[in-house]
């Protein structure tokens, strides 16, 4: 089972390495890992996707919870969270430019955006889950794609009324 | 003052009293500060059982002792010792000095990134950086080591550190730590859970671990186990939480333990495990240990619960707390537990494991009941690693003192300098080192350190001229081939005391068992006693 934890730790240096240290020694699994400043510059938030048995993702949030440079753990599952992630493509134009019509279409449907272009290169920004992320990647991947680069989940927890 | 004077400073505040360790240039202006107070140093001989002293230290007294090393090779050297305190919970501050701040990372003489070597058996570690920091790293440093799960904690300390100006030194009365709460007050539901099962169960029983020691809650256990009739076991790090010819309890588990205490474990209807690990060595497939008996499981450590085994009530809390709830929580049982009491007083007379001793040597089993029973009621026996130390544990006898042992890493040449430590600690108390050959030769630079200290430790060694428990592990593994665990080549240990200057003793076989013993607990001086027992002897004949 799939679970998000967002990891609020002390913002020193170290720390980042430590929790990524918890996960290798206890072989646990890290699917993503996003780390940035909270709106408390003494704050980090590291959202970190995981996967394993019951007993596993438990033992995750309570090692987590051990830390004493961990501030706070959320843990959520898919459905309780909204999760994005931010993806840049960087794809090759062939020659005779017939691919070009390709590309705009494939980002007209999934919503993605061209952030630059040159000659022989086009570069496209998307933000979303990561289901329609992969998708994308799969669209392109039989144009030629020349570098991606990929930011790990975030994620919140749903609104409250 | 200088970061070396406000170390000091921080220390007298712990109200320590003594620190064991090492020294060298990255820690020269620790042990220089030294010198104006009243902190004895003790001088150890090689790093790793500077951290074994303080370990034994901790465990007598109650809280966390202290190491001092220097960089480099002091600190890497050290990392045993503090990885075999960790696997306890066995609360230390160890300093390591480091080199300049300046020249950090760039792998200078000495230098050695020991906070990050230690990351996964420390409870936590600090590079200072700034001197004014010293006070409230300290504060934070001794409270971490003795709260909650107790557990090493590292401070480094650069040398230009240690030699920096501290302004307006001032220990800290209150600890601010955002991170850092543990739970002492178990849940009242949780509380009132335990009492609702107890006052139905028909088998009850309680299993504990070093957890007991560690917060103090012998008597509180005691206490508990005979107002509600309920039978006790313990882990190897549990021994002793209740003397062991207490009429309720049923010793050790594990495989290495008693047949009948794995038996009471087994078909018990209810299963308090407090204090304790359900690791591996205590409970053999500890996922099946909730079959047909209702779990509650009792720790400081939310995480120790449900880790290796689903309890079906978790209890998150400091034992001795625990125990006091209890305490103010009636509980009227509605079964009375004594035809099961009886039961297992059967298991234990009927299913005791009968030996074959060879007798040219000394019977080990024989030998340490005889032992046991020679020792004051307070007394500290310390056991090292190996076949000695299951035979300690399946034959030692505790009545009012403690039994100290490596139980979760199972370091060789742990019994000796953590017997120094004890006995550092208590120096009224009579303290026992029992080790093997092997064992003892991984330590036995430590006797120097008992001279010059003048630390009166008594020292058995089991000698079977083979790494005793390895060699039967070849015999039933390998059908007798044996591999690398003949210990040919060690010295004689008649001479090796004489050296030291040490009384030595050596028993042959058991004719003269009970005179040897005599004399070797009267001397009150350190002694050497080598017990020859047969190399073919085995802790499990199968
Ligand atoms: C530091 C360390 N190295 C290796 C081992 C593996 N080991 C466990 S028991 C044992 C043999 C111990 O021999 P000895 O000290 O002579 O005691 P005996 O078993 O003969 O009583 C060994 C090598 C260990 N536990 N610790």
């Amino acid at each position: 089972m799939k679970r998000i934890y967002s990891v609020f730790v002390e913002n020193r240096p170290g720390v980042l390495c430590k929790v990524t240290g918890l996960f290798s020694r206890r072989d646990f699994n890290i699917d993503s890992l996003a780390v940035g400043e909270t709106e408390d510059p003494s704050i980090s938030c590291m959202t970190i996707v995981s996967s394993g048995d019951i007993r596993t993702v438990e033992q995750i949030e309570k090692q987590l919870n051990k830390k004493l440079d961990i501030i706070k753990v959320k843990t959520f599952d898919e459905l309780s969270c909204v999760s994005r992630e931010l993806i840049l493509v960087k794809v090759r134009i062939k020659k005779d430019r017939d691919n070009r019509r390709e590309i705009m279409e494939i980002c007209e449907l999934l919503s993605a955006e061209i952030v630059d272009m040159s000659k022989n290169q086009m570069m496209i920004q998307m933000c979303d889950t990561t289901e329609r992320i992969s998708l994308l990647i799969k669209m392109l991947q039989s144009i030629s794609i020349v570098e991606v680069a990929r930011t790990g989940t975030l994620a919140l927890s749903k609104c409250t009324d | 003052m200088i970061g070396a004077d406000a170390i000091i400073k921080c220390l007298e505040a712990e109200n320590i009293e003594v620190v064991f360790g090492y020294p060298g240039m990255a820690i020269a202006p620790f042990f220089n500060s030294i010198r104006d107070s009243s902190i004895r140093p003790i001088l150890v001989r090689s790093e790793q059982n500077a951290a074994h002293a303080a370990s034994g230290h901790a465990r007598i007294n109650g809280k966390a002792a202290v190491c001092v090393v220097t960089s480099g090779p002091g600190a890497t050297n050290v990392i045993t010792g503090i990885a075999t305190a960790f696997a306890d919970s066995i609360p230390l501050v160890c300093i390591t000095g480091q080199v300049n701040s300046e020249l950090i990372g760039s792998d200078v003489f000495q230098e050695a990134d020991i906070t990050g070597a230690v990351e996964s058996f420390v409870k936590y570690s600090y590079l200072v950086k700034d001197a004014n920091d010293i006070p409230r790293i300290f504060k934070e440093a001794f409270f971490i080591a003795n709260t909650g799960r107790r557990g090493p904690v590292v401070i480094d300390i650069p040398v230009d550190v240690q030699l920096a100006t501290v302004k307006n030194y001032s220990y800290p009365a209150e600890i601010t730590m955002r991170t850092y709460k543990p739970t002492v007050k178990g849940h009242a539901v949780q509380i009132k859970k335990v009492t609702g099962e107890l006052a139905r169960a028909k088998r009850p029983i309680i299993c504990v671990g070093g957890g007991i020691h560690l917060s103090g809650a012998a008597s509180e256990l005691r206490d508990f186990a005979e107002r509600y009739q309920v039978p006790v076991v313990s882990t190897m790090m549990g021994i002793g939480a209740l003397p062991t010819r207490h009429p309720l309890y049923f010793g050790m588990v594990g495989n290495n333990g008693k047949n009948y205490a794995n038996r009471a474990l087994d078909e018990s209807d209810l299963l308090i495990m407090v204090g304790a690990r359900l690791a591996d060595r205590a409970v053999n497939r500890p996922e099946h240990i909730t079959k047909g008996k209702i779990l509650i499981h009792i720790d400081v450590d939310t995480a120790e619960i449900g880790k290796n085994a689903g309890p079906t009530i978790p209890l998150v809390g400091d034992a001795k707390q625990i125990f006091h709830q209890l305490r103010e929580l009636e509980c009227e049982l509605t079964i009375k537990h004594d035809d099961w009491v009886t039961t297992l007083e059967n298991y234990r007379e009927t299913m005791k494991r009968t030996r074959t001793p060879n007798p040219a040597y000394v019977d080990p089993a024989v030998f340490i009941r005889l032992l046991a029973d020679k020792m004051t009621d307070d007394s500290i026996y310390v056991a090292d690693v190996g076949q000695n130390q299951i035979w300690s544990c399946t034959y030692y006898i505790v009545r009012g003192g403690r039994f100290l042992t490596s139980g979760g890493m199972g370091t060789m040449g742990y019994a000796l300098p953590a017997a120094m430590g004890a006995k550092v600690a208590a120096p009224d108390r009579q303290v026992v080192a029992v080790c093997g050959d092997g064992g003892f030769q991984m330590s036995m630079m430590e006797l120097a350190t008992i001279c010059q200290h003048d630390i009166p430790v008594k020292i058995i060694v089991f000698k079977n001229n083979s790494l005793g428990l390895v060699r039967e592990y070849q015999h039933h593994a390998y059908d007798d081939r044996y591999s690398c665990v003949d210990l040919d080549g060690s010295p004689d240990l008649c001479q090796i005391a004489a050296a030291y200057g040490l009384t030595f003793l050596r028993l042959h076989d058991m004719n003269e068992a009970e005179m040897m013993i005599d004399s070797f607990l009267a001397n009150d001086k350190s002694v050497l006693m080598e017990c020859m027992i047969d190399p073919l002897d085995l802790v499990k004949e199968r």
